[in-house]
């Protein structure tokens, strides 16, 4: 496989990178944010590219150019750039990049980390900025040996001249390659020379995080810094009024209060006392044009305007037309609630605004976003704004948000001193940007066979690139409300999904997998009621619909053989399956069930995961752990309860999480379609509530239409 | 005001008497290691050991901890190779790693008390720690691993396959 070096180029220039010779994209920024590199023009350092610094001492730096909150980013990145680049594994050292477009991921157009995008998106970039790196310490050797560079092999951290037998290590080419131009063309390598790629391989992280050295945002302790707890208004949208300060200004270590738009911050040198000294603020709220929202309310906007409000998001045959009114014809109602995403690290941020500019610590999915941020309310140019991003305690979509970092870049603008803002619990749990709540409803018509002829799904919920980027909408349909609806790959002849766009005005946000992670329930959930209906089994009746030899097939046969679909179940258990393809992989489970005192409780998922070349099949097999238990959380508790504009649920009594007695065994099988990387980190919880719910609803014999799951009388 | 042995190190604090330790261990000893997640004995996440046994710092009163030893998570071993740290390690079980501090104190606490905990026990012990990553299986396997290698009395070794120069 070959590219054009003109690619590695243009993609560092536009990164706006220091361009000295052939030193592509290694941004200025990195050289100052890293003490240790001062040393664009340092004698024999070699720094092809953006991503790799290599010293004469045999020192080997590599920048992860995408944020670590758990996904794997700091051992999947340097596999990529090792295998091409033949470095030993575990000879190096890594560091997380600055803010700087350099490193955009090309999946996603920006430094941001997200979309299970961190492997699809860098696949081929760093594989081909660890080859370009090989290939110049291969021509470094060969000049010296002056022998055609073709005779030439590299074994880890070695250049190998094959007919004499001479070698030559990395670190004594480094000062030779840094004169070098880059190569013309970039040689990657075939899948089955792979060395590091594919390989099951431990994090390099565990050893500072079992040994609590592993800095998160919240560690952060520049020098005279102060710790804020901010009261905000409990109303969404609503603003402070007035405050009366006077008892808490006289707290134990306070050391200031600063009145904000949406809130009032106390200031202290340890959080605890911030917190305490808030509870003493006595505030009067404007609380604005939400303080009568509940739920109900937002339920009936949902269906008052998901007819009059609807937009097409798809169609196909003769549509919503070919509905029939007969007995054939089947409808359900579907609704799932607002989720917060109850990151382990609450939200936090770190600033210090100096004359000189700001300096962030942050645990970001988007160091480009804060960098922006800070800079917009420090009133400096983005230049002078550094972005150290830590590890992140969860990221789950709620750390694209910037909102933290300006209440602390406003914070330390005012107090003159570095600022750590803390969110409490339950801070985080009321303050968030919330998943979309939804409500759906869906009709089909079955022909003599028992398989949909007609299939209409309308949804009506709010819309989060409406916020985040409205360009992204286009003719009323936001893309992330319909994902998993408009285009699941089930062949029916007449298909109607149409979206609108209700607002209530609760706050949204991405949230892990996002529209997938309602609409698989919905679409999943709803064709087992047709199953049901049609008394077939709902594997059978899927493959009846599904495009043969599509990557979808292989995974629902791959999971229904884990699982022995068929075979013998234990009394009082139940099985049920779904499938969902989201972020370029496809995934089907088959979750077990049964109900105990009432509840349910889901004892094994077996999953089925094709994400084309699973580059670290360990972190694949952990991120679908983790995918279904965030899945299982939000099928089993997750549910913010809307009253008076504020969020009821406020710490893990009240919004739960999975723990370990309840979480299955999970089983994940790798279907190996050779394609290229799909995502990871998402694809695993699309299908995990509509399996379990479907296993329910053979146990009960009654569809569940509404998550989180409750089950009536008949359990 | 309290007195206090932490990691071995004698230390007095001289900060409210209801300042839960765990600001304490953080904004003034600074020890990080110890993580703030709910601030009401709800998620694990600030699990230290007093006297030996597990507890929530984040609503354990300074003062209450005076005269007793404290370890956290940086004081467990001296170098990270605690069987449980290495049985961590070995089973990969960190993903973002922020509860994990406190899931491995919780751990090494039951593994004191009962060297060959069955599931149940590992679910009585653990389901106060909470992991939003949902690591809990290896969870499981890490601390049966650690077990393992406790009662053999050997360094663990590792199942997964590495990838080697």
């Amino acid at each position: 496989m070959t590219t054009r070096r003109q690619f590695l180029k243009v993609s560092a220039a536009v990164g706006g990178g220091l361009l000295v010779g052939f030193r592509f994209g290694a941004p200025e920024s990195a050289m100052a944010a890293d003490g240790t590199s001062g040393a664009s023009g340092s004698a024999g350092v070699f720094e092809p590219n953006a991503w790799i610094e290599m010293h004469p001492d045999g020192r080997t730096m590599l920048t992860i150019s995408g944020s670590e909150m758990g996904q794997g980013a700091m051992t999947v990145i340097p596999m990529m750039i090792a295998e091409e680049l033949d470095l030993p594994w575990g000879e190096f050292d890594t560091r997380f990049a600055p803010a700087d477009e350099a490193y955009a991921n090309p999946a996603l157009g920006s430094q941001v980390t997200g979309g299970s995008a961190t492997v699809r998106g860098f696949y081929t970039k760093l594989r081909e900025v660890g080859a370009a790196t090989r290939e110049m310490l291969v021509q470094a050797a060969a000049n010296r040996w002056d022998v055609p560079f073709d005779e030439l092999r590299t074994e880890p951290g070695v250049v190998v001249h094959t007919a004499s037998g001479r070698q030559v290590e990395y670190k004594d080419l480094v000062a030779d390659a840094a004169q070098l131009e880059p190569p013309e063309e970039v040689f990657t390598k075939d899948r089955k020379d792979f060395r590091i790629i594919g390989k099951p391989t431990k994090r390099l992280d565990s050893p500072q995080k079992v040994t609590g050295q592993a800095d998160f945002g919240i560690d952060a302790r520049p020098d005279g810094l102060l710790q804020a707890s901010i009261e905000r208004c409990p109303v969404f949208g609503g603003k402070l009024k007035s405050v009366d300060a006077d008892e808490a200004r006289k707290a134990d270590g306070v050391e200031d209060v600063i009145e904000l738009d949406h809130g009032v911050a106390v200031l202290a040198r340890d959080w605890w006392s911030a917190d305490q000294a808030r509870g003493k603020l006595s505030i009067e709220w404007d609380e604005g044009d939400l303080a009568d929202l509940d739920d109900e309310a937002i339920d009936a906007q949902f269906q008052e305007r998901i007819k009059e409000d609807a937009r097409s998001a798809r169609s196909e045959g003769r549509g919503a037309d070919a509905l029939g009114n007969d007995e054939n014809t089947h409808s359900a109602t579907y609704r799932v609630p607002y989720l917060a995403h109850t990151t382990m690290e609450p939200m936090n941020a770190t600033a210090s605004v100096t004359e000189d500019g700001v300096t962030l610590w942050v645990p970001t999915q988007a160091p480009g976003s804060v960098q922006k941020v800070a800079a917009e309310v420090a009133g400096v140019d983005k230049d002078k704004v550094t972005v150290h991003t830590t590890f992140l305690g969860g990221g789950f979509g709620r750390r694209f948000e910037t909102d933290f970092v300006r209440e602390a870049v406003e914070l330390s603008k005012r107090a003159g001193r570095p600022v750590k803002v803390i969110y409490s619990r339950p801070d985080d749990v009321r303050h968030d940007f919330y998943r979309p709540a939804a409500y759906n409803e869906l009709s089909a018509t079955l022909g003599d066979d028992g398989l949909p002829v007609t299939w209409v799904h309308r949804i009506a919920g709010p819309s989060i690139w409406s916020r985040v980027a409205p360009g992204m909408v286009k003719d009323g349909i936001d893309p992330a409300a319909v994902e998993g609806a408009t285009d699941h790959p089930y062949q029916i002849e007449n298909i109607a999904v149409s979206y609108a766009n209700v607002d209530p005005g609760i706050p949204v946000g991405f949230w892990r997998s996002v529209g997938h992670s309602h609409n698989a329930y919905i679409v999943e959930s709803f064709l087992d009621e047709l199953a049901r209906r049609a008394d077939a089994d709902p594997v059978e009746y899927r493959l009846k619909l599904l495009e043969d030899d599509s990557r979808h097939v292989g995974v629902l046969r791959r999971a229904a053989e884990m699982a022995d679909w068929g075979g013998e179940v234990p009394e009082g258990r139940a099985r049920g399956v779904a499938l969902a393809k989201s972020f370029g992989s496809y995934c089907a489970q088959v979750a077990e069930v049964s109900i105990e005192d009432g509840k349910p409780r889901v004892h094994k998922v077996w999953c089925a995961l094709d994400c084309g070349i699973a580059v670290n099949p360990a972190g694949v097999e952990r991120q679908v752990h983790s995918s279904i238990a965030y899945g299982l959380t939000a099928a089993l508790f997750g549910k913010v309860t809307i009253k008076n504009g504020r969020v009821q649920e406020q710490n893990f009594n009240d919004y739960q999480a999975v723990s370990i007695d309840q979480m299955p065994e999970v089983e994940v099988g790798i279907v190996d379609s050779g394609q290229p990387p799909g995502g990871v980190g998402e694809p695993g919880l699309p299908p995990l509530a509509p399996a379990v719910v479907n296993a329910l609803a053979s146990l009960t014999g009654k569809p569940i239409r509404r998550l989180p799951i409750e089950l009536g009388d008949e359990a | 005001m309290a007195t206090l042995t932490i990691n071995g190190r004698s230390v007095t604090l001289e900060v409210a008497d209801d300042m839960p330790l765990l600001w304490a261990i953080r904004d003034y000893i600074g020890l990080t290691g110890t993580k703030f997640g709910c601030g009401a004995g709800l998620c694990g996440a600030c699990t230290v050991h007093v006297d030996g046994e597990a507890t929530r710092s984040c609503v354990t009163p300074v003062a209450s901890a005076d005269g007793k030893e404290i370890t956290t998570i940086e004081g467990l071993s001296s170098a990270g190779d605690h069987p449980v740290q290495l049985a961590w390690v070995a089973e990969d079980a960190p993903q973002c790693g922020y509860c994990q501090s406190g899931q491995i104190m919780q751990a090494a606490a039951l593994l004191a008390d009962n060297p060959d905990p069955s599931d149940e026990d590992i679910d009585r012990a653990m389901k106060g720690n909470l992991c939003r990553c949902g690591t809990y299986n290896q969870i499981r396997a890490a601390i049966k691993h650690a077990a393992r290698a406790k009662m053999a009395g050997s360094d663990v070794q590792s199942d997964n396959q590495e990838v080697s120069a």
